[in-house]
């Protein structure tokens, strides 16, 4: 390494220190939604990658759309895509609670094989509606390329632009969760069922938000995720073990808990990445959350909420 | 190549197969009575001069005026994407061979069976073609996986497989011919090329983490150290649809390798050459050599953002010599005007043409024959110039490097001067 400056040196762990920001916030964005189900209902969703995958496949419609009816709008309708994507996988989720969910909620074990179950169907129906290629909406320009703070430092503007959703996103739900009158309501379900049953609040009612609220927010990430990667009918099976894996070692259903999760996981893996490659890294990463959650089971940050 | 999924993002695509199917059945009936009064006399002929008791004494589906192959590819599930181009390709040939007056005078008759992506179905399906069909060849199977499910079955009912994918190497089956490029055609030729072309020197190896990549890597390794003395500075392999390459494209920024050598596929190969390209690494800056992107691919990464790059392949769509003219003109006729044409493709083509040589050849179907007449076949209409049928049952080819062009079309820069020999148990690259 005796050729670099420092100057190139320093660049490059700048532009280390983002790659790893910025797999922090996909791995958040992909967690979030499946952290709020799990933490207000106990309900494990095994097709929280398929509902991504709706979200991505609403995007990939609405830019065909775009393109062909609006292609003066083609510069912009990422923006609106989003918004639609969350809409089309709230829906699908606030239906999928009111049809499956709500019947197995004295059943949790139940409700995994329900909702795996879910996820195949859904897996299929996606292979008979889009087919089995994998598609790929076409980028604006203005997020492609990368942003240049000096000569060498390069920060990809896809990347800004998902850290910035997540920011968003995320803020979004902290707000909903400890400022708004359901934040209260799904705080008080989670701390006490029957009492706040008792006290008059419809508990039934802020489970089905709730669920749709998160089924909304995995409709954002793969909306996200178009910008990154393809997408196919199986793409949701790729993505949930990550997600598992974040919501699992940052404390079932703590928010701060997944935010400290993810940030760990997306340091230490971009980091050992670096250093020894990525299979060893992932290895690695694997292996430290196992002995970490050996130590501490209930994962980084646990609710003190009733057991 | 074992697992390597190409997109396309044309709205319409979902349904274009089955429609194409379709309208391949319907023309066939249409067609069927023509094609029978013209071929009567032949048909009549033939039969005297090939009767069907001597050229098929092993109970295949031969007729006096037909004979039944099979094609097995995946029609759903996630390797539809890429096997729809060979089932397409094999269909166009058979159709052309049909034109010209069949084999030994007899009208093929295609099987169409979908191996769903799923290896037990693709074995449970050539059970069925080999044992209640009887079909006296079967062109198919794409994935390595869905090749290893199936040839112990074609080896118990001495069947004939013709299979179209580049792969790792390291096999050779009487009951199987690979029309791709083994291992060490694709790579050696493509390094070699690198390093007198373009004087790299230092090689950063990247892909994605399944047998295909690591076989090819393994191999590029040892010539780039053992045999040519070169470096490599770097090795990585990344899950199938990890999206995430920053640490990966850091690595690169940080050991400034000559030359990126990858075999990255399917979803990451989108992300890989977005993050690439928004890390200001493009053909101007960076020398990128891939043995896993093809025209469809391309399709699916966007031709701006592989713009510069190259690829090591037989054969790339924009090949310039009248077999390949005449070949994309049939293709896009039967296909569509959108139709791309990938290295696999062209080489799911010269499958029916191999066979039709071997049966003439051996003036017989059956398989223990033309086993022993496919040494030596050479056929000078290939698209990609000229095959010959080595022993081992590999072809010999070229290898070519091809320039992508931001067009989604690549221009071949550089041709090795002599046809490579197919070596599937490369001596000491093992």
């Amino acid at each position: 390494m005796s050729d670099f400056t420092t100057q190139e040196l320093m660049a490059i762990f700048a532009m280390q220190g983002f790659a790893g920001l910025s797999f922090f916030s996909v791995l958040l964005l992909m967690a979030l939604g499946l952290a709020i189900i799990y933490g207000q209902m106990r309900v494990i969703n095994m097709a929280h990658g398929e509902f991504m995958v709706i979200g991505a496949y609403a995007t990939y419609l609405f830019s065909t759309f775009v393109s062909a009816q609006m292609p003066w709008m083609m510069d912009y309708y990422l923006i609106l895509a989003i918004p639609f994507a969350f809409l089309v996988a709230f829906i699908v989720g606030w239906v999928v609670e009111f049809v499956l969910i709500r019947h197995l909620y004295h059943r949790p074990l139940d409700t995994l094989l329900a909702t795996w179950g879910l996820a195949l169907i859904m897996q299929q129906a996606f292979r008979s509606g889009f087919g089995a290629r994998e598609v790929s909406v076409r980028l604006p320009d203005w997020l492609q390329g990368s942003y240049r703070p000096t000569m060498m430092i390069d920060i990809p503007i896809n990347g800004l632009a998902i850290m910035g959703l997540t920011l968003v996103v995320t803020l979004g739900i902290a707000w909903l969760l400890f400022r708004s009158r359901w934040g209260l309501r799904v705080r008080c379900a989670t701390a006490n069922r029957e009492m706040a049953g008792a006290v008059g609040i419809n508990t039934r009612g802020v489970d089905r938000l709730t669920f749709a609220l998160g089924c909304g927010i995995a409709g954002i990430a793969g909306a996200a995720f178009t910008t990154i990667s393809s997408t196919g009918p199986t793409s949701g099976s790729l993505y949930i073990v990550d997600t598992f894996l974040v919501v699992v070692f940052g404390g079932a259903g703590s928010l701060l808990g997944t935010v400290a999760s993810a940030f760990t996981i997306a340091q230490g893996q971009s980091v050992l990445d670096f250093f020894i490659g990525g299979s060893m890294g992932k290895v690695i990463t694997l292996l430290i959350v196992v002995a970490i959650l050996m130590i501490r089971p209930q994962g980084l940050f646990a609710s003190k909420v009733r057991r | 190549m074992s697992l390597r999924s190409s997109e396309r993002y044309r709205s319409s695509e979902q349904d274009r197969l089955f429609k194409r199917l379709r309208r391949t059945l319907v023309s066939s009936l249409i067609a069927a009575p023509v094609a029978l009064s013209l071929s009567f006399s032949t048909t009549a002929q033939a039969n005297s001069e090939w009767p069907t008791a001597e050229v098929n004494t092993t109970g295949l589906a031969v007729t006096d005026d037909t004979v039944k192959v099979g094609i097995l590819h995946s029609l759903s599930g996630t390797m539809a994407i890429s096997e729809t181009g060979s089932v397409e390709a094999e269909t166009l040939a058979i159709e052309q061979i049909n034109e010209m007056g069949g084999v030994l005078g007899r009208q093929i008759e295609i099987i169409l069976e979908d191996g769903a992506s799923d290896w037990p179905t693709f074995a449970d399906r050539s059970r069925k073609l080999l044992r209640q069909d009887n079909v006296a060849a079967v062109f198919g199977a794409w994935t390595s996986a869905s090749r290893k499910a199936i040839l112990p079955v074609f080896e118990r009912e001495n069947g004939m497989l013709f299979y179209p994918t580049f792969y790792e190497g390291l096999e050779q089956s009487p009951n199987v011919v690979y029309t791709g490029q083994e291992a060490t055609q694709q790579i050696l030729a493509g390094i070699d090329w690198a390093w007198n072309e373009k004087g790299a020197r230092s090689f950063y190896l990247i892909g994605s983490d399944y047998i295909w990549p690591r076989t090819s890597m393994k191999i590029a390794r040892i010539h780039i150290e053992d045999v040519l003395g070169g470096e490599v500075v770097g090795e990585d392999y990344y899950a199938l649809g990890h999206t995430s390459f920053g640490s990966a494209i850091n690595r690169i920024r940080l050991r400034r390798p000559d030359m990126i050598f990858h075999a990255v596929v399917g979803g990451s190969n989108v992300a890989w050459h977005r993050q690439l390209n928004a890390a200001g690494i493009n053909g101007e800056s960076q020398n990128v050599l891939a043995i896993s992107v093809t025209e469809d691919e391309v399709l699916g990464i966007g031709g701006e953002n592989v713009e510069g790059f190259y690829s090591a392949m037989k054969y790339f769509q924009s090949l310039d010599n009248e077999n390949n003219q005449a070949f994309v003109q049939a293709f896009k006729e039967r296909w569509g005007e959108d139709s791309v044409i990938g290295d696999v493709t062209q080489a799911a083509y010269l499958g029916p043409w191999i066979w039709k040589e071997a049966v003439e050849r051996a003036g017989s179907f059956d398989i223990d024959k033309i086993r022993e007449h496919l040494p030596g076949i050479e056929i000078t209409t290939a698209p990609e110039g000229y095959v010959k049928v080595h022993p081992n049952h590999h072809l010999w080819s070229y290898t070519r490097i091809g320039k992508w062009n931001g067009d989604g079309q690549a221009e071949v820069v550089w041709e090795s001067p002599e046809m490579i020999e197919p070596n599937p148990f490369p001596e000491g690259y093992q």
